[in-house]
């Protein structure tokens, strides 16, 4: 399964500067997804999810335009193709 | 994103660590501290409320603690002050599997003492302590305070429930006294194993039992590198100093405007001198009287005096925060401090004149010093 990750701009130093990153392997839900993103950018892991598992309170995954929180978080399916978005949230003062 | 400046100091330059809600500032001086200038701003964007210089064993490292909003905080190194920046791969400061937490901030970097040239210390909120035994190359939490059985009943204050406070003693490896906001003060005395509450005769005005075994707001304590028995605590309402190495504490407000205030720095050298900025109340938590002023005592807290010479006399409504005042090594000794309104200013002359360095930058939360080259200042 072919999937892309777009990524922001903070973040793409952490994946060799690139703004995607096209992944490949079995992945059944964006839990799946994630793990393939995080062994060709290790980096990125811990800017995205805290040590606890949980998607940062100020970050958001969309599958497709429909942001994960609505869809069924991690669990939420993926196929064949699709496009993730990790997007920093509107917060901040 | 800012245009990044930057700075080349030479040896026995001052530096002063400026710590703010959108980044962080390294300015220097030469040793007279007439001729500042500003590198930064860097981490534009993160809070970083923890900064710290690291001379030991030839080195000349500063750290900071940046948390950004959205992609959470590590802890981050420069060895060219400030040109170049560690950033890990994996967040070298994270919570255990099995403890259920997760960082939320770094509150204070700590180098530990001299004969520890390798070791280093870390508060965090949740209100926790991580130590590294390679010179910042690995952290780990410490257990023993982690589990301690009073830390189910601490409670967060206004800040976030943070360890804001590490005072390894200097005379005493085996003892380390901490800060949290809001448990009080804890001490361990066999290098961390065991830890146990240490706040007798501090106030706790905002419970039922204003004298608790713990549970003080404990603002900031500064213990005296040449005599350490002493120290003085800025607390929640409270001034207090002890002479016992912290087992017993008595209050020495005398002559204050206000005992409520959050910052306080002892002098490196007199252990009967220490600075504080008064605030108004914890509701307003703004300079008295609309006027910016330190304080200074030079008896150990038997009496303070106003310090305002170049210092806004009207209509300044400042909050100094906790760790936002800092004092150099030098003789006369240089006291430097933030605002929240995003002014530092600087004496050469121990206070009794005062200068700006800069106003205008986002809201201070931490400041420090060291001479470039020469060890923590």
């Amino acid at each position: 399964m072919a999937l892309t990750f777009m990524i922001p701009g903070p973040l793409r130093e952490l994946a060799v500067n690139r703004g995607e990153v096209q992944v490949d392997g079995p992945a059944q839900s964006v839990s799946d997804a994630l793990g393939l993103l995080w062994r060709q950018c290790p980096a990125l892991r811990d800017r995205v999810i805290t040590e606890r598992g949980d998607l940062r309170p100020h970050v958001n995954i969309f599958v497709d335009g429909e942001s994960i929180r609505y869809s069924g978080g991690f669990a939420t399916p993926v196929r064949d193709g699709a496009e993730i978005f990790i997007l920093p949230a509107v917060s901040g003062g | 994103m800012p245009v990044t400046q930057h700075i080349t100091p030479a040896d026995g330059d001052v530096l002063v660590l400026v710590g703010t809600m959108k980044g962080a500032f390294i300015f220097r001086s030469p040793a007279g501290r007439g001729e500042w200038e500003m590198g930064g701003p860097y981490f534009p964007g993160s809070a970083v409320y923890a900064m710290a210089y690291d001379g030991r064993a030839g080195r000349q490292r500063i750290w900071a603690g940046p948390h950004s909003m959205h992609w959470g905080g590590l802890l981050r190194w420069s060895d060219d002050f400030g040109r170049n920046w560690t950033n890990p791969e994996e967040a070298n400061v994270k919570f255990p599997e099995g403890t259920g937490a997760a960082l939320q901030q770094i509150w204070q970097i700590r180098p530990g003492r001299d004969s520890e040239p390798d070791t280093l210390y870390c508060g965090v909120e949740p209100a926790a302590l991580f130590v590294s035994r390679d010179a910042g190359g690995t952290w780990s939490l410490n257990e023993g305070l982690w589990n301690h059985p009073q830390r189910e009943r601490w409670v967060p204050g206004g800040g976030g429930m943070c360890m804001h406070t590490i005072l390894p003693d200097p005379a005493d490896p085996q003892r380390m006294r901490i800060a949290v906001s809001t448990a009080g003060m804890y001490v361990t005395e066999d290098g961390g194993a065991t830890w146990r509450p240490s706040n007798h005769g501090v106030r706790a005005d905002f419970l039922p039992d204003k004298h608790p075994e713990f549970g003080q707001c404990v603002h900031k304590v500064a213990q005296s590198p040449q005599r350490p028995e002493r120290m003085f605590l800025q607390n929640h309402w409270g001034l207090y100093r002890t002479d016992d190495r912290g087992e017993t504490w008595i209050d020495v407000a005398n002559g204050v405007p206000s005992d409520f205030g959050f910052c306080l720095s002892i002098h490196p050298r007199d252990p009967d001198t220490a600075w504080i900025v008064p605030l108004e109340s914890d509701g307003f938590r703004c300079t008295p009287e609309g006027k910016l002023r330190v304080y200074r005592t030079s008896d150990a807290g038997n009496s303070w005096q106003p310090l305002g010479d170049g210092l806004p006399q009207q209509d300044a409504y400042e909050t100094v925060l906790r760790d936002a005042l800092a004092v150099d090594v030098l003789d006369p000794v240089g006291v430097y401090f933030g605002t929240r309104s995003g002014k530092v200013f600087e004496s050469a002359n121990g206070g009794e004149s005062w200068s700006a360095l800069a106003d205008g930058l986002p809201p201070v939360v931490s400041v420090k010093t060291a001479i470039a080259g020469n060890g923590e200042a």
